[in-house]
Parts: C-alpha cells; structure tokens; sequence
C-alpha cells in the first residue's frame, strides 16, 4: 500500500515535471519562433519569403540579401550614425552621471537633500510631455536634424545618477575618509576608489543606455530628417515604404539590426537580469 | 563623519559646497536644460498657439477646451484606454505564469529566461517589422495556421479596425512579457520557503498553495508592475507607427501618436502640448489612484 502511494506520488510528480517542460517549450517556440523567421526570410528570394508550409532552411539560399542592403540605401551610414550615437551617449552619461552620484552619496553640501529628491521627482515626467520643449530648445540651438541634439538630450539620465548613487552609498565612507586623510583629492578618491569598485553598476547602467539608444525610435524620428543623419532603426523603416515589396531585405535589414544588441546582451546578460531584477524589488 | 571644531565648520561646508557643483556641473547643466526648464515650460505651451514660425500667442484655456470637440483627440484616448485595459491584465497574468513555470527548479532554467527575455531588448521596429508580415492577411504564416485549423476567414489583422487593436495588443504582450517576467521572479525568489512546508504539513493543495501563499506574497510585485505597465500602456507609441501604415480610419490612433502628429507634423505646439499635459495628468491620476488602494491589496510582508 505504502509503496504504491509512492509509486503514484513520484508518476504524479513525472508527469507534473513533463507538463511543465511542455508549457516551457510551448512558451520558447511562441517567443522565438518570429525571430527564426525573419533570418530565414532574410536568406530569401523575395517570392519565397511567405511560402506555406514554411521552409525553415531555404531552397536558395539567398545571401546576397545581405550584400544588397549595404547598396540599395545607405545602410553602411546609419549603421556608423548609430554606432557614433550610442557610444558618444554612454561615455557622455557614464561620466556626467557618475560625477553628479559622487558628489550626491559622498560629499555633504547643505542642498544635496533638496536636489537630489528634484532629480528623482523629475523621473516620474514621462519623456512625451517634455519632448516638444525639448524639441525648441534644440531648434533654437540650431541643433536640430543633427545627432549632436540627441546627445545633448540622452547624455544627461536622472536614472543614471539615481543608479550608480545607489552603488556608491554602499561603498563605506570609512574608505573615502581615509584616503582624504592620506591626503587623496576629491577627484582621485571618485576616480580611483569609486569608480573601481562599482562596476556592476556601472556596467549595468551603460547596457540600459547601449540598449535604449540602439534602439531608440522617437528621438531618431523626431529630430534626424535628412537622410545623412538617420539612425537603422529610422533605416529599416525607409526600406519598407521605398521597398515594401522586398521582404527578403527588409528581414536581413532587421537582423543587421539586432545583432550588436543580442552580442551585448550574451556579454553581459548577468547584470542586465540583475539590474531588472533589483530595480524591481525596490518598487 | 567626524564633527570638526565649529569655527571651521563654515570654510568646511563652503568647500565642501564648491567641490559638490564641480562634481555636479556638467550633469546639472544639462539636467536644468533639457529636463527641469522643459518640464516648466511644457505646463507654458499648453496655453499658448504657437506654430514656431509666427508669434506665441497666449489663448488661456482654450486648447483645452478644443479638446472635448476634437474626435481625433477622443479616439486617441479611447483606443489607448483600450490598448491599457487590454494589454496590462494579459501582461501580468502571462508574466506571472512564466515566471511560476520557471520557478518549478527546471533545468536549463537559463535558457529559458534568455528566451523569453529576448524580444524585450530587440529593437521595436525591426520586431514590429517581422509581425507585420506574420499578420500579412493572404500569405501570412499566422493566417495560413489559422486557416489550417479550419477558421474559414481569418481575420485581415492590420487592414482591419476591428482587428487591428488586438493585433497590436499580442504583438506589445510578447514583446514586454519578459521583462516583467523577471521581475516576478526575483519577487518569487523572496519568498521564505517555510511558508511553503508550512502549508504542506497542513495538507494544502497546490492551488491552495498559490491562492493563499504566492499570490499574497507576491503582491508587492504586482503592484509594482502594475504601475509600470499603466504608465508605459498611455505611452504606447513605436508599433503602431511602425506597423499601422495604412490602416483605414484612426483605428490606430493613441494619445503619444496623436501629440506626435500636431506637434511634428501639424506644427501646433500649444495644441500638442495640451493633449501631453492631459496625458500627464490622466497617468498620474490612475497612478495615484493604484497608490490609494494600495494597502487594500498589498502585502508587504516583513520577513
């Protein structure tokens, strides 16, 4: 008797586990199945791309895709455009952020308190009702249509300050204090002790930053008009209207797209995971 | 921090003060630019008509009088009510159930988490691009499925207004699932798991289990996401420029798509800026409101 409960138990619970890892299976395939898609379309000739049932490995397989992107719209030049604005705004707010959170959890001053809660209080606005400001100011600059205007406005992320302030209040003032004994400067305690010793979260702030320029729309749309300036994302989007027709291109087009954020997102997956995860937990 | 004798206080606090804004300079600058000195203006422009190119012209409340005659305005709104009440209930419910799936101490629980995670951080556009065509209403794969199954005339997804909406809807559902996903998980990861021998001595069945336990337990993360989804549901904007080319009528019309369109296509300033206040406004009143029922059904545990 005893042992045919167990017996039951444990098919109960084998039966339990396969009907999890079929859910699972069930989930991945809905979840990746688009993506598979789009690299075999993108491998394509374009009257083949919607054949049914689908040839995963195609008949032909069509490389020159990938070749013609590059030739039919300037591809090579959004693809710069982009690579410029993205690394310039994660330097550009790496620094400005981690300037701001050194002074913001080291260096007492009477209206740190005040200011602070004001730079937290502004990241509650969401980005659509400052934009049109945003967006005269920038004209009025003259820096509109220019990639400059999106560095000017991405470089400077409350979030940022509120993350890597976060990090350095961990670090115990017993350290900083210290090496001003020992007579280290202000600058050389930031840079030297600081900086070292929170790159998880440096790091996981400057992915949020890489992830989001990369594949920032709005911005791009609002403000880049002339075709010399237009990031990929703006690129993949003029494929489709001028070449709606070519699917083929318009998937490898897509790829193209993803692929420096899948590569940094396998590099440093960890800390984008965590930094969700901790991000969450405070709420 | 070590108390110094009071007569240095004062030189104390003053260079303390001067290294703090050398510190803080090239972010505050940039902060009171192109973040604070906007957020002031924006409140200016809702009451002025202002096109750039002529003068600013102050007209007080009436922008947003207009906006209880304009039908576009009314539809942006009910269609993103719409895209909200739909998507956020679908997001929670299919975030949680992965994140219990993945719960269970699976193997190769990483791989799956990079998954599901995956269409979070792709590009929207290049992802919006691929469900267009999966949504395409003669030679779409979806469509060809669906007529497999024996659903004699599918429907014509982004050429529909019916359609449209929920197909936007799926598409947004698959695209964040993830995200909050692993905020689920980190919330499933606090729960002490005494809780859940307890309550196996008490002889509980698993629904039980998850009604009584997780489900309380993880409120604190609901909410949280919860919020999140609300505030990022009004500002639904990239798939449906992207995917809604051509769309009949203003099925497809959302409030950040309706700011866009008088503001950088229409040039009316004020206007656009009228409509982003009262979006402003109608997230933080529904925010607030969540805050105010919160202790209702929230429990924050102290472990």
């Amino acid at each position: 008797m005893v042992l045919e409960g167990a017996r039951a138990r444990q098919s109960k619970a084998f039966f339990q586990k396969l009907l999890i890892y079929a859910l699972l299976l069930c989930g991945t395939i809905i979840m990746i199945l688009p993506f598979l898609w789009m690299i075999s379309a993108s491998l394509k000739p374009n009257n083949d791309v919607f054949e049914f049932p689908i040839r995963w490995i195609p008949k032909v397989i069509q490389w020159d895709n990938y070749v013609d992107i590059w030739k039919k719209i300037d591809f090579l030049l959004y693809y710069k455009n982009t690579i410029w604005l993205t690394l310039v705004v994660m330097f550009n707010s790496l620094v400005t952020s981690s300037l701001a959170a050194y002074a913001f959890a080291k260096i007492p001053f009477p209206e740190r308190k005040a200011l602070f809660l004001l730079y937290v209080m502004t990241m509650a606005v969401p980005f659509q009702v400052i934009m049109i400001p945003q967006f005269v100011i920038l004209k009025n600059l003259g820096l509109n249509d220019t990639l400059w205007s999106l560095v000017l406005l991405q470089s400077f992320s409350p979030l940022g300050v509120f993350l890597i302030r976060q990090a350095f209040m961990g670090i115990p003032n017993e350290l900083s204090e210290s090496a001003r004994i020992d007579g280290l400067s202000e600058f050389g305690i930031y840079s030297r002790i600081m900086l070292p010793l929170s790159k998880p979260a440096l790091s996981t702030f400057a992915i949020f930053q890489f992830v989001f320029v990369w594949n920032d729309f709005l911005g791009p749309l609002i403000y880049l008009t002339s075709d010399r300036n237009k990031t990929i994302q703006l690129g993949i989007r003029k494929f489709i209207t001028q070449y709606g027709v070519e699917y083929g291109l318009v998937m490898a087009a897509s790829v193209c797209a993803l692929l420096p954020v899948i590569v940094m997102y396998v590099i440093f997956q960890k800390s984008f995971i965590q930094g969700i995860a901790t991000t969450g937990l405070k709420g | 921090m070590s108390v110094p004798p009071k007569t240095k206080t004062r030189t104390l606090t003053q260079s303390n003060r001067i290294t703090a804004y050398l510190f803080l300079l090239p972010n505050v600058i940039g902060f009171l630019v192109f973040t604070l000195f906007p957020i002031l203006a924006a409140f200016g422009l809702c009451f002025v008509k202002w096109d750039f190119a002529n003068p600013m012209e102050f007209v007080g409340a009436k922008n947003f009088l207009k906006l209880f005659r304009d039908d576009g305005f009314q539809v942006s709104f009910w269609n993103t009510l719409y895209f909200t009440i739909v998507s956020v209930p679908l997001t929670i419910a299919s975030a949680l159930g992965l994140a219990m799936l993945l719960y269970q101490k699976v193997k190769g629980m990483k791989f799956f988490r990079t998954v599901y995670f995956f269409p979070y951080f792709s590009s929207m556009v290049a992802v919006a691009v691929v469900w267009n065509m999966l949504y395409h209403p003669t030679m779409g794969p979806i469509n060809h499925v669906l007529r497999l199954i024996g659903v004699q005339h599918p429907p014509d997804w982004m050429t529909s207004v019916v359609w449209v909406m929920p197909a936007i809807i799926l598409m947004s559902v698959w695209k964040q699932v993830g995200y909050y996903m692993v905020i689920y998980l980190a919330g499933l990861q606090a729960i002490p798991e005494q809780l859940y021998e307890a309550a196996i001595i008490d002889g509980v069945n698993p629904w039980q289990k998850f009604r009584y336990i997780t489900l309380p337990m993880l409120s604190p993360s609901t909410f949280f996401v919860s919020v999140l989804l609300v505030i990022n549901s009004f500002k639904v904007f990239d798939q449906i420029i992207i995917m809604s080319d051509g769309v009949p009528g203003r099925a497809m019309y959302v409030l950040v798509y309706y700011i866009y369109y008088q503001a950088f296509q229409l040039f009316k300033f004020g206007y656009a800026s009228a409509i982003a206040m009262v979006m402003f406004l109608v997230v933080l009143v529904v925010t607030i409101i969540q805050f105010k029922f919160e202790d209702k059904w929230v429990n924050y545990h102290s472990m």
